[in-house]
């Protein structure tokens, strides 16, 4: 999988863990920066370093509202992310239909055989 | 045969290094780990569409090892192994996973088997040793995403042929 260099890729940017708390909370919807310094436990400069982290990659969006910073999520760059995986995901979904018709089996066996007990 | 939803397996990269694997079932844990650990049963599902399954082996007890073989739809073999670490029956499974073909890149895998009115949710994680093995272990998917491209390219070729 390619990969630019600099920080200004969505790979690069959820690749911190604290970065991905930030997706996470704003998944919920939108937040000032008071209530993600207050959630995250963390000092307020590096959630704003963070925070322009996910700006730069277009992750996320910002408004002002009165003296507020309001920070939202912005899915988009995470779209390559969900292509490279979706393959993979398939793959096991596949092999997961064939494990339901499997276990669909078991169980009516197992009915078959309380059946015989009665 | 029972026809049954067709539910997404849920993927996603809790860290750098890990893959998580979650998918729920209709059926009581006993039954999901049985599937899970019976050569017979594996030997129905573990390939998907993605090929035929040639063997199977379980030694289900710490310390006993596992190896799954089975023959790609693109005509190559491909070969799996681990050891178990840990066994719960019908709770838990610590093993470690071996893809022969990046033997360097052993994973170490926890499944966990929760069973809530009669469902059962499996969660799978993969932990590798290094960003770069996980990336390696995704990528498989895509090579046979890539695959089924290729077929299709093929079919192309010959009705123009």
């Amino acid at each position: 999988m390619a990969r630019a260099a600099t920080t200004a890729d969505a790979f690069n940017a959820v690749a911190e863990p604290r970065r991905r708390e930030i997706l996470d909370l704003l998944a919920g919807g939108e937040r000032p920066v008071n209530d993600l310094v207050a959630l995250l436990g963390l000092a307020q400069p590096l959630v704003s370093k963070h925070l322009r982290v996910l700006r730069e990659v277009g992750l996320v969006d910002v408004r002002g509202d009165g003296r507020r910073r309001v920070y939202r999520l912005n899915p988009g760059p995470l779209k390559p992310i969900y292509d490279w995986v979706k393959p993979y995901e398939q793959a096991w979904s596949q092999r997961f239909d064939r494990l339901d018709i499997v276990l669909e089996e078991l169980k009516a066996e197992e009915d078959g055989e309380n059946g015989r007990d009665e | 045969m029972a026809v049954t939803s067709s539910r997404r397996a849920e993927v996603t990269l809790p860290a750098d290094t890990q893959i998580l694997i979650t998918r729920e079932f209709d059926a009581p844990a006993r039954l999901v780990y049985r599937a899970w650990t019976t050569p017979e049963l594996v030997r129905r599902w573990w390939s998907g569409d993605r090929g035929q399954m040639v063997s199977a082996e379980i030694d289900l007890r710490v310390g006993g090892t596992w190896r799954f073989v089975m023959t790609a739809n693109a005509g190559f073999e491909v070969a799996f192994h681990g050891e178990y670490r840990e066994i719960v029956p019908a709770e838990r499974i610590v093993s470690t996973d071996v893809f022969e073909g990046m033997p360097d890149a052993a994973a170490v895998n926890t499944i966990t088997f929760t069973e809530v009115d009669g469902h059962t949710t499996v969660r799978m994680l993969v932990q590798h040793t290094s960003q770069e093995h996980r990336d390696a272990h995704i990528n498989s998917g895509m090579e046979d995403g890539l695959q089924v491209v290729l077929d299709l390219l093929e079919e192309v070729a010959r009705s123009l042929r």
